[in-house]
């Protein structure tokens, strides 16, 4: 762990074949990833890909079966307490006070993160700030609306300015516009240096990370950056409108031109060869007597990628 | 007679306005998205179309019947699904099955063919005897579609049906969803994921209970909307901060190390942005305009009808 170049190499994060069964099935299968000091790290899936128990086991809430992960240098194992006033965890159940009030909630966290009183008034003008709680410091917590209740977690998790911060599906069931107020503020604390590595299933949400973990069954499929993980898509991908989508669909998945065919919106994306020009791609639709509306060369979204690696 | 009318449709709770004037026709088969920000007028729209809840003022259609005076009629003809799965968890598959069959009417050799094809679309004829509350995310959406359509209905309402599902999953349930559009089956689906939002023919985008954009996804996207530009900066955090306060911007974020930046006018936009960087000591490295996704069209729609609700 003692690298010659001194602390600022050290990961914020070290994971070895961090594994977790449950009884015969294995949630997460001998991960190994390091998370960069000041990155901000996506770990994306789908539901019960393993993203929540990798973020149980770093937060030190729950204990691996096999491996190791250093949070901030400190083995989660061995010593889960000592890990605790380096990170914040926001769970997906995040435990806010619904019958205490936004101000009340921050309060009460502070108090148990130990915050300096004196350190307080700065420390909540900060994160009214970001949040836009600020007007509404005297609600009760459970009359807020979805958006801004997960600004509150995010906020009560920030109340003792940790190094790591740990967010399991931050953004579940909150709107669009809410979303980007929380990414907006995600991105002002990577800006001030600390470690994020928030879960996802939305590949929407990975595209703004700086790396990315494309978790499925509790293994490990790809880690790199967005852009890197959409190079990774070798070939063309085409966006072909019909009338008859579904049709077009099944026959261009049996056409030998054809790696791979899906419905999307209302269009089919195809990815065929390189060399595979539109009228070749196209053939199979035509010779099955069905319209094209039109056809464009697209860029492979992260979802393509995942339905790559998976389908 | 359109499957769906609705006109100047307005409720009212006390003195807050929760839908406002709003008109539109759903077409025989289409699949119609409802989209808008929490507190939007969505859910409280979609319980005046089931005849769950009267409008203060305005008409509704739905399936040739009047929302206000022939809502039992209504309820026959519509299946309803929504993001909390109205499942019970603690029955199996087929006594869910069996249960919403005895609830819409369904029964003796309609009963057969039914669940028959339930299993057969849901592909959980292997599964018949597993709790619903065991089951996968991706399956139990499945289920709740086949239990949502068991009586057949001409009209379908779907309330966020794939939040949280992977990918794979979605595009499959989409894929029925598709099917059943195809065979006559009007869809209404509700939701502010863009990822569904895609698989609609049209889109209705809805805000302070007021309808502010009705359109495809295509015709959604290539609306003008303030320009979008990808630049490449050595440091993307104090970027965003330089750009966000100065003037002429929209808006500015990070995805990954690049920043997105939005600004109000296209040709002095280049050089604005470059002015505003210099002046932090940043250079760009490159710069090239970016197409917006439906989620910028929506935040754009939004903003400029005054911003979602807060609070």
């Amino acid at each position: 762990m003692d690298s010659p170049h001194g602390l600022a190499e050290r990961p914020a994060i070290a994971i070895r074949g961090l594994t977790r069964r449950f009884d015969d099935r294995v949630a997460v299968d001998a991960l190994s990833v390091d998370v960069r000091s000041g990155e901000l790290f996506g770990i994306v899936g789908p539901d019960g890909a393993g993203k929540t128990t990798t973020l149980r086991m770093l937060a030190g809430v729950l204990r691996p079966t096999d491996g190791t992960a250093l949070v901030a240098g400190i083995d989660v194992a061995r010593d889960p307490e000592g890990v605790k006033p380096h990170i914040a965890y926001m769970s997906q159940r995040f435990g806010l006070y619904e019958d205490l009030t936004v101000r009340e909630n921050l309060d009460f966290y502070a108090d148990l993160y130990r915050v300096p009183r004196a350190e307080r008034p700065a420390r909540l003008e900060r994160l009214y700030a970001f949040s836009r709680l600020g007007e509404f410091t005297d609600r009760l917590a459970g009359k807020l609306s979805g958006g801004m209740k997960q600004k509150l977690s995010l906020s009560c998790a920030l109340v003792h300015k940790p190094d790591i911060l740990l967010l399991d599906e931050p953004t579940f069931g909150v709107d669009p516009i809410s979303r980007r107020e929380l990414w907006l503020i995600l991105h002002e604390m990577v800006a001030e240096g600390i470690t994020i590595v928030v879960s996802t299933s939305y590949l929407d949400e990975a595209e703004r990370c700086d790396r990315v973990a494309l978790l499925h069954e509790g293994r490990l499929l790809a880690l790199d950056t967005p852009t890197a993980l959409r190079g990774s898509v070798s070939g063309r991908m085409l966006a072909i409108r019909s009338s008859r989508l579904r049709r077009a669909r099944d026959v261009l998945r049996g056409a030998a031109t054809v790696r791979s065919a899906h419905l999307f919106g209302d269009a089919v994306h195809v990815l065929v060869e390189a060399g595979v020009r539109d009228e070749e791609a196209l053939a199979p639709v035509r010779a099955a007597g069905l319209d094209v509306r039109d056809v464009e060369e697209t860029e492979p979204s992260l979802e393509d990628v995942f339905m790559r690696l998976v389908g | 007679m359109n499957p769906v009318e609705v006109e100047g449709l307005t409720r009212r709770f006390g003195d807050f306005t929760a839908v406002d004037g709003v008109t539109f026709r759903v077409r025989r088969g289409e699949i119609f998205g409802f989209l808008g920000p929490n507190g939007a007028g969505k859910t409280t729209t979609i319980k005046m179309l089931t005849g769950l809840l009267p409008p203060s003022e305005g008409t509704g259609r739905v399936a040739g019947l009047d929302v206000r005076a022939e809502r039992d009629g209504i309820r026959e003809r519509i299946g309803y699904m929504s993001q909390k799965f109205s499942l019970y968890a603690d029955l199996t598959v087929h006594e869910n099955i069996e249960l919403f069959a005895g609830l819409y009417g369904v029964v003796g050799t309609r009963y057969e063919e039914r669940r028959a094809w339930v299993l057969e679309m849901s592909e959980l004829a292997d599964a018949v005897d597993r709790l619903a509350g065991e089951l996968p995310l991706g399956w139990k959406q499945r289920l709740a579609l086949g239990c949502a359509t068991l009586h057949e209905p001409s009209i379908l309402f779907l309330d966020e049906p794939t939040s949280g599902v992977d990918p794979v999953a979605r595009r499959r349930f989409w894929d029925l969803i598709a099917a059943m559009s195809e065979a006559g089956t009007t869809v209404f689906v509700s939701t502010h994921y863009m990822e569904e939002a895609e698989y609609c023919h049209r889109l209705a985008l809805l805000n302070r209970g007021r309808l502010i954009a009705l359109d495809t996804p295509r015709a959604l996207r290539a609306r003008t909307v303030d320009p979008i530009f990808r630049l490449e900066t050595e440091d993307a955090p104090r970027a965003v901060q330089a750009l966000v306060h100065a003037p002429g911007m929209v808006e500015a974020a990070m995805y990954g190390r690049d920043v997105h930046v939005t600004v109000e006018n296209e040709t002095t936009g280049v050089d604005t942005v470059r002015a505003a960087l210099a002046g932090e000591g940043l250079s760009v490295a490159s710069i090239e305009r970016v197409e917006p996704s439906l989620e910028d069209v929506f935040t754009a729609l939004v903003r400029a009808e005054g911003g979602a609700v807060v609070g």
